[in-house]
């Protein structure tokens, strides 16, 4: 559905900088959105395997939130706009 | 983040061949889930959908090159709990940027939630029964589910903790333990048609 960002992977990692993709997708836990909901829209949306999505969506849960995405500053309000759709709580941020 | 336990004796969606799900409702069910979707789209104001008409879909109204690029006059989260929890801030410290953000994509985010609620106002009869949903019906349903649930969440003022919600729906009863059955239903609801598209 989206334009999905390169592999993205380094859910223990928020504090960790790349020089050429500064912006990342922050999606936060709330206490109405499904696990199974939010597993699928992380699917849906990024297009990950389910066993991805399950463990971003658990970091969601257990630690109240994930990044989910990193790329240029547009692809990530591209990518909030859409998980805005779906309902999901998410916001952007420059990663430092 | 909820999970979902499951619903009696409810029916909820069904997979079917070549994508989309389907559905049985009764009567009382359709009209029930027809006038929460069409509250939650006629809070957001788009004449599309909801049977009450524009309630101001924050478009610019006699701008032309405003209307034609999609721009929002609206800066600022809105005033409702509801709506600032489906229109949320895109930037959590930082305003200026909030503000330029939603000035660019809140009048697609309301409409497309709308459109949502729309297709379900249009795929679902008034007098419920079998109903077959495409993959994008099915979809913009998931959506719209969902968006309600997120409006009867803020209006329940719902908790994750499952426990105190049961106590609080039988410590207040009325239209608060209403709502809570309407909730479950509609998670129900969800769920059945998140693992029918799985």
């Amino acid at each position: 559905m989206s334009v999905a960002p390169a592999e993205v992977d380094r859910p223990q990692s928020d504090q960790e900088t790349t020089p050429d993709t500064p912006w990342i997708a922050i999606v936060w836990n709330d206490p109405v959105n499904l696990m199974t909901y939010v597993t699928y829209v992380f699917q849906q949306v990024f297009g990950y395997p389910k066993r991805k999505a399950e463990r971003l969506m658990l970091d969601v849960h257990h630690k109240g939130k994930a990044v989910v995405a990193a790329g240029t500053r547009e692809e990530m309000e591209r990518d909030v706009e859409i998980l805005h759709g779906y309902g999901l709580w998410a916001t952007l941020s420059q990663d430092r | 983040m909820a999970a979902q336990d499951g619903s009696g004796d409810l029916a909820g969606f069904r997979r079917v061949r070549r994508g989309g799900a389907a559905v049985r409702f009764a009567t009382t069910e359709a009209q029930l889930l027809r006038a929460l979707v069409g509250q939650v789209a006629d809070l957001l104001g788009d004449d599309q959908a909801g049977s009450t008409g524009s309630v101001g879909s924050g478009s610019v109204s006699g701008d032309p090159l405003a209307e034609l690029l999609g721009l929002s006059s609206n800066s600022e989260l809105p005033d409702d709990p509801v709506l600032a929890r489906l229109l949320p801030d895109a930037y959590r410290d930082d305003q200026d940027a909030s503000a330029e953000f939603r000035r660019y994509t809140e009048r697609g985010l309301r409409s497309g939630k709308a459109a949502a609620a729309q297709t379900v106002l249009d795929t679902l009869p008034e007098e419920g029964g079998e109903i077959r949903l495409s993959a994008d019906q099915a979809q913009a349903w998931l959506r719209s589910i969902n968006d309600v649930r997120l409006a009867l969440g803020v209006w329940l003022d719902v908790s994750e903790d499952p426990d105190e919600m049961y106590q609080q729906r039988a410590e207040q009863g009325g239209p608060q333990a209403v709502g809570l059955w309407i909730y479950d239903w509609l998670s129900f609801l969800l769920d059945t048609l998140v693992e029918a598209l799985s």
